[in-house]
């Protein structure tokens, strides 16, 4: 167990390097920016609430050795003791959920295709709460139009649009390829969505607001595309 | 029925709108094929993690840094994406003057007319000929090039869609094999591409005149 961590930290670090390589990042200015706002709209009016990932067979699973994960923080995020997930912002009802509880919720499972910003793809199957069902509980304000999640490692966030967050292939997952999930894929908490790039899928999840305006997010703020459709 | 030759007369060799687009596509090219390969920097290799493809030789080898734009992976998608669009409106507008005006007639490679000129052509060529066949306003091996490197282009278009939007254009990704059957098929488009343009270059440089005509349209028919 000890040597698969290296090696998937090794994988971890591999990753954010090349993500940094190079990184004359930056949020684009002029001729880029008003593109990438156009294309920005043609991400909303593309992305269909109703359509689904195809879900894939066992076969096509990705070995979990070969599955990439990175955080940021220098070393392993591992969460605080007595964790709990904050869900608040626009909502009827600002709630703390435990794992536990979250657990008890509506579980759902989907083995579809990973899709990184970088051009690799992977599969896994992934198992947790549909952020839809949370919304029902806490009751989301009609004028609450983004979700924002948080996370223990260090600063990263992400913002979403609210269709992509309340997605029936959008979960809080606790559990990756059968087993709960290990700290470098995100524990206790991740988002795993179907129909977002990775680097929207918050993992170590904190806290999780809806909001009237999008919050940017981590990488998002460094140059790339808010929307991160797929 | 209009006949080749009354459908054509007073139209110039390269009409305007061929020009323009023809032009236009260079730079418009040079950058989606430099942002391109800055993209494929990132993932330099072909199939999904832990199932690369065994048949590919250059897994995990970047292409080399003189070929590439946007200075890195976020910039050189923005330079991606936003360039795609003047390019197939850029295409777009070639292929609609085309079919609206003719044009595809004496442009476009039709196999009942063409198939043996494009042989002969090739037979001369290679120098297993002497002498080239009869041709009109162009010969058969030309039409098969030029429409070749449209269907490339089209090629191009349908497998970037399935990338850039593998769920929501999934059916797009059925054909290549998935997401990263398009990757790919990306990839060997581009390459395809580039031997197109490899022979053309070589092709106007042997025939000037021909570059000729694509500034000034040449004379009228």
């Amino acid at each position: 167990m000890a040597k698969l961590l290296t090696r998937r930290g090794f994988i971890a670090r591999a990753s954010a390097a090349s993500l940094l390589a190079g990184c004359k990042s930056g949020p684009v200015t002029g001729f880029l920016d008003a593109m990438n706002t156009w294309n920005r709209k043609v991400d909303e009016v593309l992305f269909s609430p109703n359509r689904l990932a195809p879900q894939l067979p066992a076969s096509e699973q990705t070995p979990e050795n070969a599955f990439p994960s990175y955080f940021i923080s220098d070393s392993m995020p591992f969460p605080p003791p007595n964790w709990t997930l904050k869900v608040g912002g626009m909502v009827a009802k600002p709630t703390t959920f435990t794992i536990e509880q979250l657990k008890q919720m509506p579980r759902t499972e989907m083995r579809v295709r990973h899709h990184c910003v970088e051009g690799w793809s992977a599969v896994a199957s992934w198992h947790g709460v549909r952020l839809s069902e949370v919304a029902k509980l806490v009751g989301i304000d009609p004028r609450a139009r983004y979700v924002e999640f948080r996370s223990f490692d260090e600063d990263y966030w992400s913002s979403w649009d609210l269709g992509s967050g309340l997605h029936p292939q959008t979960l809080l997952a606790y559990g990756m390829n059968g087993n709960q999930l290990y700290p470098d894929h995100g524990a206790p908490l991740r988002v795993y969505s179907a129909v977002k790039l990775g680097y929207k899928m918050v993992k170590y999840l904190t806290a999780i607001n809806f909001l009237p305006t999008a919050t940017g997010g981590y990488w998002e703020n460094q140059g790339y595309e808010w929307f991160g459709g797929v | 029925m209009a006949s080749g030759v009354d459908q054509f007369s007073g139209r110039r060799l390269q009409p305007l709108l061929i020009r323009v687009t023809h032009w236009f596509a260079i730079p418009l090219l040079v950058i989606m094929a430099g942002s391109g390969l800055q993209i494929l920097v990132a993932y330099p290799s072909l199939g999904p993690r832990g199932a690369q493809y065994r048949w590919y030789p250059f897994q995990g080898t970047p292409p080399p840094e003189w070929l590439r734009f946007g200075g890195w992976l976020g910039g050189a998608r923005h330079w991606h994406f936003a360039i795609a669009w003047f390019l197939i409106l850029n295409g777009v507008a070639y292929l609609a003057y085309m079919f609206a005006r003719g044009e595809w007639r004496r442009r476009l490679f039709l196999p009942q007319r063409d198939l043996v000129n494009a042989a002969l052509m090739f037979a001369y060529y290679t120098r297993l000929r002497k002498t080239p066949p009869p041709a009109d306003f162009y010969n058969g091996l030309q039409r098969l090039a030029y429409t070749s490197a449209i269907l490339f282009g089209i090629v191009m278009v349908l497998s970037g869609l399935a990338i850039y939007k593998p769920v929501q254009f999934h059916f797009l990704t059925v054909p290549f094999g998935g997401y990263d059957g398009a990757r790919v098929v990306h990839l060997a488009g581009l390459c395809l591409l580039v031997l197109f343009v490899a022979n053309h270059l070589v092709l106007v440089a042997l025939h000037p005149r021909e570059l000729l005509n694509m500034i000034t349209g040449g004379k009228r028919g």
